[in-house]
């Protein structure tokens, strides 16, 4: 099956992203395909490079920057929501005139059409939140 | 701006508003979702049920709170033809509203009917 994912939550504060992560995961291994991860409110806190969690903790955005890598899967930050809440990457620094970006690795910023095109595409769109 | 489908799929949509419109970001992020996803051209369907009732409220003023007022913006949803506005009896009353209370034009059913939409519907948005 075709899954779409939508993360609402950021990380740590909230366990919808280890849920959604977990959910991707345990998709992927019985051979189901993640169409895209969309994260929207905080959620697109996920999708920071500069977190430094303890080293006996997991590292939230690392962990979903490994299973893009792994499996190809696309990991979208609302545009928005990212703009609101100071996470950067390197066009939207330019294009904001911002002195650095925080973007995580196989992570992107892109509109909300990319969680309205998963709703449509995908078989299943599941969302994780309260 | 956003690009458009073109694989002509039309799927029946739902927007799920059940939160109170001030005090967390949900209610109006969920708004941005729903305008943005009127230029898919998708079947909407738009709920309101328990706290979530309240973002139709009329005459609200967020000057106070240096919020944004985006309650306003319920009134021109038709514009982007999203005329489906669904809101649950049961969360009215309980809160002591009624149908003059709301800002716009809606459809008032009960829990059942409610339902019903939500097993009907196939991209269910809960916000």
């Amino acid at each position: 099956m075709l899954f779409g994912i939508l993360v609402n939550e950021g990380p740590y504060q909230h366990q919808a992203s280890d849920s959604a992560y977990l959910f991707a995961k345990a998709a992927i291994e019985e051979g189901h395909k993640i169409f895209r991860v969309f994260f929207y409110h905080d959620g697109v806190n996920n999708g920071t490079r500069l977190a430094t969690p303890p080293q006996d903790d997991r590292h939230i955005p690392n962990r979903w920057s490994e299973l893009a890598k792994e499996h190809e899967i696309d990991l979208v930050l609302c545009v928005a929501a990212a703009q609101r809440r100071g996470m950067v990457d390197p066009d939207e620094m330019k294009r904001n005139k911002k002195d650095a970006d925080n973007i995580a690795e196989k992570f992107r910023i892109s509109g909300l059409g990319q969680l309205i095109e998963a709703g449509v595409q995908a078989e299943r769109l599941i969302t994780f939140g309260d | 701006m956003e690009e458009e489908l073109e694989s002509g799929v039309v799927k029946k949509f739902l927007y799920i508003n059940r939160r109170a419109p001030h005090g967390t970001v949900y209610a109006h992020e969920a708004l941005e979702v729903v305008l943005i996803g009127a230029a898919f051209e998708q079947d909407v369907s738009l709920a309101f049920i328990d706290d979530g009732v309240f973002q139709l409220k009329k005459d609200q003023d967020t000057s106070e709170i240096n919020t944004k007022n985006f309650s306003k913006i319920f009134s021109a949803l038709e514009m982007y033809d999203v005329e489906k506005l669904y809101v649950e009896k049961e969360s009215l009353e309980s809160r002591g509203l009624t149908e003059d209370d709301l800002s716009v034009d809606v459809k008032v059913i009960d829990s059942s009917e409610m339902k019903k939409l939500i097993t009907d519907s196939e991209v269910i948005f809960n916000f």
